[in-house]
């Protein structure tokens, strides 16, 4: 599975490529904010992205609502990764077409759960 | 006249450390007792800054000495740490963001926005009270050592 993992924080890139690679996803491509997320989408060939909210540039709420309005992207499953917890943001991204939401701080069991519920 | 910042308005920042210590480092962390910042300058060697505004304003800071940063980021990415560096930097900015996010959904009624972070590095640098409010500490004793959350929080309420 080709994951693009989108947070601005190098240490939640590095704490989650961990925990995909220990669920056995080693094909991860990284961005630190929504336009750049956007950008390697064009690559073509993601199957999952995890996007985080606040980031400079492009917000993944914004790039969220730029892939689900893209008839090229809109395909692609997106799972919010935020510290973002109040339910009107959780209601926000669900209703922009998130397909999961996982808050931090959050067990690397949870994010594990999150993706297997995709793929099924 | 500035004066402090309310309890009710700290705990559920305490409550979101704990917690993300608690998930994200595998540690049991706990508060001792608040301090108030005017007259009690805190001496720290790296701190992460997160402004809060909408309808309240403020910021809140996890600041830690040099030791206990480096034993905390070594088991938040789970490699060791022997620096202060970029990583490091990232990576405390990064819990102060996970910790005001999660204090965020307890403060609902504020419709509070989180900044990025913002990260302070220097030896013994000092952390004062501001001009509008007066800050509260919470000393924290955690496996890795002490550190301090600071809550400025002023709301329009």
């Amino acid at each position: 599975m080709k994951i693009l993992l989108v947070d601005d924080s190098t240490t939640m890139r590095r704490i989650q490529k961990n925990t995909l690679e220990k669920l056995g996803h080693t094909d991860v491509t990284e961005a630190g904010d929504g336009a750049e997320a956007i950008a390697k989408l064009a690559a073509g060939g993601f199957e999952l992205v995890l996007m985080d909210w606040n980031m400079p540039n492009m917000t993944g709420i914004e790039a969220l609502k730029k892939i689900k309005a893209d008839p090229a992207l809109k395909s692609i499953p997106v799972i919010m990764v935020t510290s973002e917890s109040e339910k009107t943001r959780i209601m926000e991204a669900i209703s922009s077409g998130a397909a999961n939401y996982v808050v931090k701080p959050f067990q690397p069991d949870t994010l594990a759960e999150k993706i297997a519920s995709i793929k099924k | 006249m500035a004066s402090p910042v309310k309890v009710e308005h700290i705990n559920p920042f305490v409550t979101a450390t704990a917690e993300t210590f608690k998930s994200m480092l595998r540690a049991t962390v706990t508060p001792g007792k608040l301090m108030l910042i005017r007259g009690n300058k805190l001496q720290s060697d790296i701190s992460g800054i997160i402004g809060l505004s909408g309808g309240a304003q403020g910021s809140i800071i996890l600041s830690f000495p040099r030791i206990t940063a480096l034993k905390a980021v070594s088991e938040f990415i789970g490699e060791k740490v022997l620096a202060i560096d970029e990583t490091v930097k990232d990576a405390i900015g990064e819990l102060a963001n996970i910790v005001a996010g999660a204090a965020k959904k307890d403060l609902t009624q504020y419709k509070i926005s989180i900044s990025l972070p913002t990260v302070i590095i220097g030896d013994g640098h000092e952390v004062q009270g501001g001009k509008d409010v007066i800050p509260m500490a919470v000393p924290f004793e955690s496996p890795f050592g002490p550190f301090y959350l600071i809550v400025s929080f002023k709301s329009e309420a």
